[in-house]
């Protein structure tokens, strides 16, 4: 009874099944056949998209730049492989729309041949500014799916008395166990990074967070963290969704994030410990970010695996290696079950935010045949954001939107709970999704109908200013027509 | 007598009151209705006609009235109706509204004349050109009012759905197959 008082309370979550096992308990393959063509997006990060450089036809080596980074916020994008640029144009995204976005297609060699790399000798003599920059001209962002631009996160640290590092090793998906391998096998490396972004944020200390699942991970990572005093490697519950930033917070330093702020306004910065292993990659071997490790998963892949991959590769390709069975497809998912994009078919590329691929057969579907609610109130229960998801799935139906929104519909991270526990199958957090986007649709067409006002008012003082000066003009010319007159009549009248 | 100075009297109290109240029509006029101009500058402006009214503040004359429901006006769409039931006070189902499919102008460069006629009815000046230059409509300022598409002497200028890119995609509502609402 006493624990329960002392341990920090989790809000909601569920414990979904897990499927890791059998892609957790293999080492990560890092022979994937090198591709013909690499399609790399133009916009593999939240921000601006980068702009390209170079020109169809050149020639260039793996790691070499191929478009830099625009604006505040905004990540370069580099060469995951040596080869001739053949075309910069528009290709179906890896979004559930599949709508085109603009990616560089790269022709490999086959000789994956490295730019020539100049490593520095101890980057802890390096000013912490230089860490953020050189972080961020490797175009690291961060791996958890979210992809925010590490170096910018590494700036806010420094800028905002950041005191508390936490490492996102939770890893709650389902089917998803890259990070777990990547711990285990890459400990060192990570541990390296950690100290790397403690330094580059001027941080004092770093928590690693890893959920109890994970057990040879969390290990592993306490053998190397073992000599570092200011790194400390921490256990917390298996329950989806943990890796959220503020659920983590909330568990790990026990101070709650205010609605409508940032994690930094309560002195912590979440990375995830992919981007920590980049950042050591990066930073001690010059090498940006061209590949990463991804889970290949799901009931219809007969060789699922953790497999590193060059970014750009098609998804096609990568389930082709991994042996899938096209026919029990029953849908393709990048990212985790949970809040993972549905894609509409292979042909798109892998990206910085692909943590898995699955190829789900109809069995690991939830039924959808959507039956009318009983009011159990599970969906209340699960929400780790504290919402009603019943009465705001309610008020969506029938549109009203502002209802949604007072139920605070802005606080919901689609994290899908409500949709998973729901014994009626009622698809609430689609409902939210499309509500989220109605919502912002709402805004703009708004902010265009105050914009509007403003252009025919501008039109309507244009057209008066014109009547006007025109009316003066017809005044004037008048005036100088009858001035004309009485001259002409006196020089009359002289004469 | 009595009848007399009864009829004096209401006479006189009635013509007092009757100056009062000229008297109070005449300084304490109120210009409109202000609800009228609430509803009036939450509505497009763009004077359209498509309510069925022949310009905006007839319509928010109706609408303070009583005489129109919230959902009149077609490009304004729910948010607009969700706003004038607010503003009202209206209960407002709005399952039943139709979202105005967004249009905008574009020019056919292949048979623009140049001949000015379009921009110079435009209300939001967005379309720009010069006498005998190809003109363009500035997408972001159209409000697709097709103003424009009714001067065009060669049908250059056509209305076009708005491009659905990754920036203004936006997730479908799940179908409701009939069931009851929760």
């Amino acid at each position: 009874m006493l624990s329960f008082f002392s341990k920090p309370r989790i809000r909601g979550g569920v414990h979904a099944e897990e499927h890791k096992i059998v892609t957790s308990t293999q080492t990560i393959i890092r022979n994937f056949p090198l591709p013909q063509k690499l399609y790399i997006p133009l916009q593999q990060h939240v921000g601006k998209p980068a702009e390209p450089l170079i020109r169809v036809g050149d020639t260039i080596l793996k790691g070499q730049l191929l478009a830099y980074s625009q604006g505040m916020i905004s990540a370069p994008v580099h060469a995951p492989s040596s080869g001739t640029i053949v075309d910069v144009n528009d290709y179906p995204a890896p979004h559930p729309s599949a709508l085109p976005i603009r990616m560089i297609v790269l022709e490999t060699d086959g000789k994956d041949e490295w730019l020539p790399i100049k490593k520095i000798e101890d980057p802890f003599t390096l000013p912490p500014e230089d860490i953020s920059l050189r972080v961020g001209a490797a175009g690291i962002v961060g791996l958890g799916g979210a992809t925010f631009p590490t170096a910018v996160k590494l700036n806010m640290g420094r800028e905002n008395n950041i005191d508390t590092l936490i490492i996102n090793g939770a890893e709650c998906e389902p089917y998803l166990s890259c990070d777990d391998r990547l711990m285990q096998e890459q400990a060192e490396q990570i541990i390296d990074g950690i100290r790397l972004m403690l330094h580059g944020m001027g941080t004092g200390k770093a928590i690693v967070a890893i959920e109890d699942n994970k057990p040879e991970a969390y290990q592993a990572m306490q053998l190397a963290a073992f000599n570092h005093q200011l790194i400390q490697v921490i256990q917390i519950p298996t329950r989806y969704p943990m890796g959220w930033d503020r659920q983590l917070i909330g568990y790990v330093t026990g101070r709650e994030v205010p609605v409508g702020c940032r994690s930094s306004e309560v002195g912590v910065t979440i990375h995830n410990v992919g981007t920590a292993y980049a950042v050591h990659q990066a930073i001690r071997h010059g090498r940006p970010l061209v590949s990463r490790v991804i889970t290949v998963s799901g009931g219809a892949i007969s060789r699922p695996m953790n497999v590193e991959v060059p970014l750009g590769t098609l998804i096609s390709e990568v389930f082709h290696f991994c042996q899938i069975n096209i026919e029990q497809t029953a849908r393709i998912i990048m990212g985790g079950p949970m809040m993972g994009d549905a894609l509409p078919h292979s042909g798109l590329p892998t990206v910085k935010a692909t943590s898995g691929l699955l190829a789900l057969t109809a069995n690991e579907l939830k039924n959808t045949e959507e039956q009318p609610c009983i009011r159990c109130a599970s969906c209340i229960s699960v929400c780790p954001a504290g919402l009603r998801p019943l009465d705001m799935a309610n008020n969506i139906r029938i549109n009203q939107l502002d209802a949604a929104v007072d139920l605070g519909l802005k606080d919901c991270i689609s994290c899908g709970c409500c949709s998973y526990i729901c014994p009626s199958n009622i698809p609430l957090v689609q409902y939210f999704k499309y509500a989220s986007g109605e919502v912002a649709a709402r805004q703009q067409a708004q902010h265009k109908s105050e914009q509007t006002k403003r252009l025919i008012e501008a039109r309507q003082a244009r057209m008066e200013r014109i009547a006007q000066q025109q009316y003066e003009e017809e005044q004037a010319r008048l005036a100088a027509k009858a001035e004309r007159e009485r001259l002409k009549a006196e020089q009359e009248v002289s004469a | 007598m009595y009848v007399l100075s009864a009829i004096v009297s209401l006479t006189l109290l009635g013509l007092l009151l009757g100056l009062l109240l000229g008297i109070a029509a005449k300084y304490l006029k109120v210009e409109s209705s202000p609800i009228v101009d609430e509803l009036e500058s939450l509505l497009p402006g763009s004077q359209c006609g498509q309510c069925g009214f022949p310009g905006c503040r007839p319509a928010a004359e109706a609408l303070a009235e009583g005489k129109a429901a919230a959902t009149i006006c077609p490009p304004g769409g729910s948010s607009l109706a969700e706003q004038i039931a607010t503003l009202l006070g209206l209960e407002l189902d709005l399952s039943t509204v139709k979202e105005p499919e967004l249009l905008v102008a574009k020019v056919s460069e292949a048979t623009c004349t140049g001949c000015t006629r379009c921009f110079k009815v435009c209300p939001t000046d967005a379309i720009v050109g010069a006498p005998k230059q190809i003109h363009a409509v500035v997408a972001d300022a159209c409000i697709g009012c097709k103003k424009c598409v009714e001067v065009c002497p060669t049908e250059c200028l056509q209305m076009h759905p708005i491009e659905v890119t990754l920036r203004n995609w936006r997730w479908n509502k799940p179908s409701t197959a009939g069931h009851a609402v929760c």
